[in-house]
C-alpha cells in the first residue's frame, strides 16, 4: 500500500496540483476577497471583447505556471481594445518553461498605493497550517523575508478552530500596521484561510495583496496548489491530472493517469521526461518500485551513461494487471533503447505479481530491446523464474535479478546487453491476440479473461487452475471454468494476478488470454508510428 | 527494550476484514505481535484469523484490557475517522499504513493526537519492526522472510522510504550488523513521527547503540535531527544517507515554502547540517554497511 512521495525525483514534480491565477482568484471571490475586475480569454479577439466590457485600461496576464511573468513578457498593459487584441495575441504566442500560454486574464488596471504579501502554507515540523503576512509584498518576497524578519509575521493555525479574526489582527499589528488598514488586511487573511481550508490547499498566496489609491484592498495575484490526495473531493476544481509537472501533461501522461485514477490497488506513477529522441541515443524506459529505491536505481542507470525517457513507479503491492499496463505504456515510447526495472531491492510485497505483469507486456510487445529487471524481495526466486521462462522466445534478452544484486550491478548488466544488442534489428513478428475456437469468458475488475475450451480440452496440465491465487477456478468436463459467480469475479474476487495466462503460456496450450485494455493507448500508438 | 513495540504491546487492527488488513494481520501474528482484536464497522461478532472482530474501537478497549496500539488498514478517505476513533478511545500509538491520505486529514489527526498524548507513525508507512519481538504494519511482508532478513543486534534504522527501510536493514544484517528496531516514518510531507521523534526514541533505548537514517530532500526532518545532535539531545552515532542529490532544484511555484523552510530542505543543506554536527554521511548507498561497521568499532 505505501508509496513514497516523489517530489524530489523530477523537477517541479510534487504532490500538489496547481491552479491558475484566474482559478485562484475565482475561489478568493467566492470567499469575498476583492480582486480586480477581469475575464479570461483564449484568443486576441476574446481579449478585446473582454476589454470592451471592462471599459477601462487593462492588463493582459498570461495564465502560466511560472514566476516572474512580467520580466518574461507574459504581462502586458493596454489601453484600447485594439491594443489588447495585439498584446493578447503576443502573450498567447509565448512559450515559457515548456508551457504554451493558452489563456490570458484580462483585468482592469489598478492604482496601487502599497503592496503586501499574504500566504497560507502547511508547516511540516509544526504539523499545522501557518499564515504568513508581510508588510512588504511583490517580487523578491523570499529575500525580503530573509533580510527583514521584522516585516514578516507568521502564526500557526489550530486546525480545529481555524484562524480567528483577532489572531489575524494581532499578526498584522506585529508588522507595525494599525487602524482601519489593519482590520482590512486581517479580514483578507481570515478569508484566505477559509479558502485554503475549503479547497485543501497545500499553499495559497496573494502576492501582491494591494492597497489601492481608493482605499480598497484587493488580491492582485493569486497562487494556489491543491493537495493531490484531496483532489478526489474537489471535482469543482476541474483538475485534469493531479500532478504538478514542469510542463503540460503529455498524451502518455494522461493515458497513464487514467489507469491510476481508476485503480486503487497499489500505486502507478508515470511521467514522460523526454520525447522526440532517436534510436541509439541511449534512452531507457525506466520502471521503478518505491520512491527511495527508484531514486537509487535512476542514479545507477544514469551512471552507465543512459538517459531516462520516463520515470515510472509501481509500488505498494500493485495488481499484476497494473504493472502490465505500466510496462505497456513505458514501451509505447518510441525509440527507447532498453528497459530497466528496479526498486529498493528488498521489497516486502510478493514480487511474482510484478514479474507476471512485466512478462505479459513484454510478450505482447514482442520485446526487441534488452530488459534488466531487479525483482529482489519476497518471492524473488519465483519472480525471476517466471520472468525469464516466459520471455525466453522474445527477440531481445530479458534478465531478472534478486536482492543480493545491487542496482549498480544491474545497470552495468543493462549496459553490457545494450552494447551487445547494438545494430541488431527487430527480428520481426508481432503479437496477435489468440483466436479462440471455443471461447469461455468472464469479466474482472478491469479486463476480460478468456479460456479457449477448444485448446483447454487437450491440455494435460491445467496449470491455470492450480496457479490461480484466489482459487476461483475449477475443472468441469475437462476444461477450466469459474468456481464462483461472474459477478463475484468482476467485483474483485479475481485479483488479476495473471497467473492463469502466464502459466498457460509456459506449460499449457496457450488457451488463456486476459484482455486488459488501456484507454487511448492504441490511438496514441497509431499516431506516433 | 527496543522502541515503540515491546512485551506490553496489545494491538487492535482497524480494517481487519479487508484484503490488506487480513494479509498483514497474518504477518504480524506470525512474527509474534500480540494482535488481540480487530475492528470493522458493521462486522462485529465474528472472528478473523482467530481474532475477535468488533464494531468500534471503544468496544475493544472496554472488552479487552491492555489494548494500547492500533494498526490502520482502511481506505485512505476513511483514515481520518479511524484514527480519530482510536485516539478518542484512548489508544496511544497508531500506525497508519495507507497512502494518499489528504493532508488536512493528517493535520486533524495530528491535532487530536497532541491533545490526547497519543503518537502516530505514518501515514503512507510500511510500519515498524523490533527484531524478534513484533511488527506493526507490513515490513518484511511475511514473518518467515522478516526473520531471515532482519537479525538481532544494536543498530536502529529510521527511513523515509519503505523499500529502503527493509533494504538497509537486510544489507546490514547480511554484513553481520544486527538491528534493534527499524522504522519507516512514512512517505508523506506530514508524518506523525518524523526522524527527530524516532531518533529521540532510539536515544532512550538501551539496546540501540547507533542509528542509520535514510533521509530525502524536502521538508526539514533531517535538519531537525542535526539540531537535536547540536543540542546534545541525541548523542549516539548517526550514519546518514540523504537521497535526492540528483534531483534538479527547479523554481518554486510557492514563495511561502521558501519563507517557512528558509534555506532548509535541499540535499546540500541537509548534508551540510548533518556533517556540521558530526554525523557520518554516506555518499554511496552500497557503502552503508561498511561505514556502519567502521563506526561501531569505536562505540564499545
Amino acid at each position: 500500500m505505501p508509496r513514497r512521495s516523489l517530489s524530489w525525483c523530477i523537477e517541479g514534480f510534487t504532490d500538489m496540483a496547481r491552479l491558475h491565477e484566474h482559478q485562484g482568484k475565482q475561489i478568493l471571490r467566492e470567499f469575498k476577497v476583492a480582486t480586480p475586475r477581469g475575464m479570461v480569454a483564449s484568443t486576441g479577439e476574446e481579449a478585446a471583447q473582454a476589454a470592451e466590457k471592462i471599459a477601462a485600461p487593462v492588463v493582459v496576464k498570461g495564465q502560466v505556471f511560472v514566476t516572474g511573468r512580467a520580466k518574461l513578457g507574459a504581462i502586458q498593459f493596454a489601453d484600447s481594445p485594439e491594443e489588447v487584441r495585439q498584446k493578447a495575441d503576443q502573450v498567447l504566442n509565448l512559450k515559457l518553461n515548456n508551457f504554451a500560454i493558452e489563456q490570458v486574464l484580462v483585468e482592469e488596471q489598478i492604482q496601487i498605493e502599497q503592496e503586501f504579501y499574504a500566504g497560507i502554507i502547511i508547516d511540516d515540523a509544526a504539523k499545522c497550517p501557518v499564515v504568513i503576512f508581510s508588510s512588504t509584498g511583490g517580487t523578491g518576497i523570499e529575500e525580503i523575508a530573509a533580510a527583514h524578519p521584522d516585516k514578516v509575521a507568521k502564526l500557526r493555525i489550530d486546525i480545529r478552530v481555524g484562524l480567528r479574526d483577532y489572531e489575524a489582527r494581532n499578526l498584522v499589528r506585529r508588522t507595525g500596521i494599525h487602524g482601519k488598514l489593519q482590520m482590512q488586511l486581517a479580514g483578507v487573511l481570515v478569508k484566505l484561510w477559509h479558502a485554503a481550508r475549503q479547497v485543501e490547499a497545500r499553499t495559497a498566496e496573494i502576492n501582491p495583496l494591494a492597497l489601492l489609491q481608493n482605499g480598497q484592498v484587493v488580491a492582485a495575484d493569486c497562487r494556489m496548489t491543491v493537495d493531490d490526495y484531496a483532489v478526489f473531493r474537489h471535482p469543482e476544481l476541474g483538475i485534469e491530472i493531479a500532478r504538478e509537472l514542469s510542463r503540460p501533461a503529455s498524451k502518455l501522461d494522461k493515458i497513464a493517469y487514467d489507469v491510476e485514477k481508476n485503480d486503487y490497488r497499489g500505486t502507478f506513477y508515470f511521467i514522460q521526461m523526454e520525447d522526440g529522441f532517436e534510436k541509439g541515443e541511449g534512452y531507457v524506459g525506466f520502471h521503478g518500485a518505491g520512491g527511495g529505491g527508484s531514486m537509487m536505481s535512476m542514479d545507477a542507470v544514469n551512471a552507465q551513461g543512459f538517459k531516462l525517457a520516463n520515470f515510472t513507479d509501481t509500488s505498494g503491492n500493485p495488481a499484476a494487471s497494473k504493472v502490465y499496463r505500466a510496462a505497456r505504456i513505458i514501451l509505447s515510447q518510441k525509440n527507447i533503447d532498453a528497459y530497466f526495472g528496479s526498486g529498493s531491492g528488498v521489497a516486502s510485497q510478493e514480487q511474482f505479481h510484478s514479474a507476471r505483469g512485466l512478462a505479459k507486456a513484454f510478450i505482447e510487445e514482442n520485446l526487441s530491446i534488452p530488459a534488466v529487471i531487479r525483482l529482489g524481495g519476497n518471492g524473488e526466486d519465483k519472480a525471476v523464474d517466471i520472468l525469464e521462462k516466459c520471455t525466453k522466445g522474445l527477440p531481445a534478452t530479458v534478465e531478472g535479478y534478486k536482492k543480493d544484486d545491487s542496482a549498480h550491478f544491474c545497470a552495468q548488466r543493462l549496459r553490457e546487453l545494450v552494447d551487445a544488442h547494438e545494430g541488431q534489428t527487430d527480428s520481426g513478428g508481432t503479437f496477435e491476440k489468440p483466436a479462440f475456437a471455443k471461447p469461455y469468458s468472464f469479466e474482472t475488475i478491469t479486463g476480460t479473461i478468456t479460456f479457449d475450451h477448444g485448446a483447454c480440452a487437450d491440455c494435460d496440465h491445467k496449470v491455470c487452475v492450480e496457479s490461480c491465487i484466489p482459487d476461483i477456478l475449477k475443472i468441469e468436463n475437462d476444461v477450466p471454468i469459474l468456481a464462483i459467480t461472474r459477478e463475484e469475479a468482476k467485483a474483485g474476487k479475481c485479483i488479476e494476478c495473471l497467473a492463469c495466462e502466464m502459466e498457460c503460456v509456459y506449460h499449457g496450450k496457450r488457451g488463456a488470454y486476459i484482455d486488459l485494455p488501456i484507454a487511448g493507448l492504441d490511438d496514441y500508438r497509431a499516431e506516433v508510428d | 527494550m527496543a522502541i515503540l513495540i515491546d512485551e506490553q504491546t496489545r494491538v487492535v487492527v482497524q480494517g481487519i476484514t479487508g484484503r490488506e488488513g487480513m494479509a498483514r494481520t497474518t504477518l504480524m501474528m506470525d512474527y509474534g505481535t500480540r494482535v488481540v482484536a480487530g475492528v470493522t464497522p458493521g462486522k462485529g461478532n465474528q472472528q478473523v484469523l482467530g481474532v475477535p472482530v468488533f464494531d468500534t474501537v471503544k468496544e475493544v478497549v472496554e472488552e479487552i484490557p491492555g489494548v494500547n496500539t492500533s494498526v490502520v488498514f482502511v481506505p485512505a478517505p476513511l483514515v481520518k475517522n479511524a484514527a480519530l476513533e482510536a485516539i478518542d478511545s484512548g489508544i496511544k500509538l497508531l500506525v497508519l499504513v495507507p497512502d494518499r491520505v489528504p493532508i488536512y486529514d493528517v493535520l486533524e489527526i495530528a491535532a487530536a493526537a497532541q491533545l490526547n498524548d497519543a503518537r502516530f507513525v505514518g501515514p503512507n508507512t510500511l510500519g515498524l519492526l523490533t527484531v524478534g519481538k513484533g511488527v506493526l504494519g507490513m515490513i518484511g511482508g511475511r514473518a518467515e522472510t522478516a526473520r531471515q532478513w532482519f537479525k538481532k543486534g544494536h543498530v536502529g534504522v529510521t527511513s523515509r522510504s519503505g523499500g529502503i527501510t527493509s533494504s538497509i536493514a537486510y544489507y546490514l544484517s547480511r554484513n553481520g550488523i544486527g538491528l534493534s528496531s527499524i522504522v519507516h516514518v512514512g512517505g508523506d510531507a506530514i508524518v506523525g513521527m518524523p526522524h527527530p521523534d524516532v531518533v529521540t526514541q532510539f536515544q532512550q533505548d538501551e539496546e540501540t547503540t547507533a542509528v542509520v537514517m535514510f533521509g530525502e530532500i524536502g521538508g526539514t526532518q533531517e535538519e531537525r535531527v542535526a539540531d537535536l545532535i547540536e543540542q546534545g539531545k541525541f548523542t549516539k552515532p548517526l550514519i546518514a544517507f540523504v537521497g535526492g542529490k540528483a534531483a534538479k532544484s527547479g523554481t518554486r511555484f510557492s514563495h511561502a515554502g521558501a519563507i517557512v523552510e528558509g534555506n532548509r530542505g535541499t540535499h546540500e543543506s541537509k548534508v551540510r547540517r548533518l556533517r556540521q554536527v558530526g554525523a557520518h554521511i554516506v555518499e554511496n548507498f552500497d557503502d552503508i554497511p561498511a561505514i556502519t561497521a567502521e563506526v561501531l568499532k569505536n562505540v564499545h
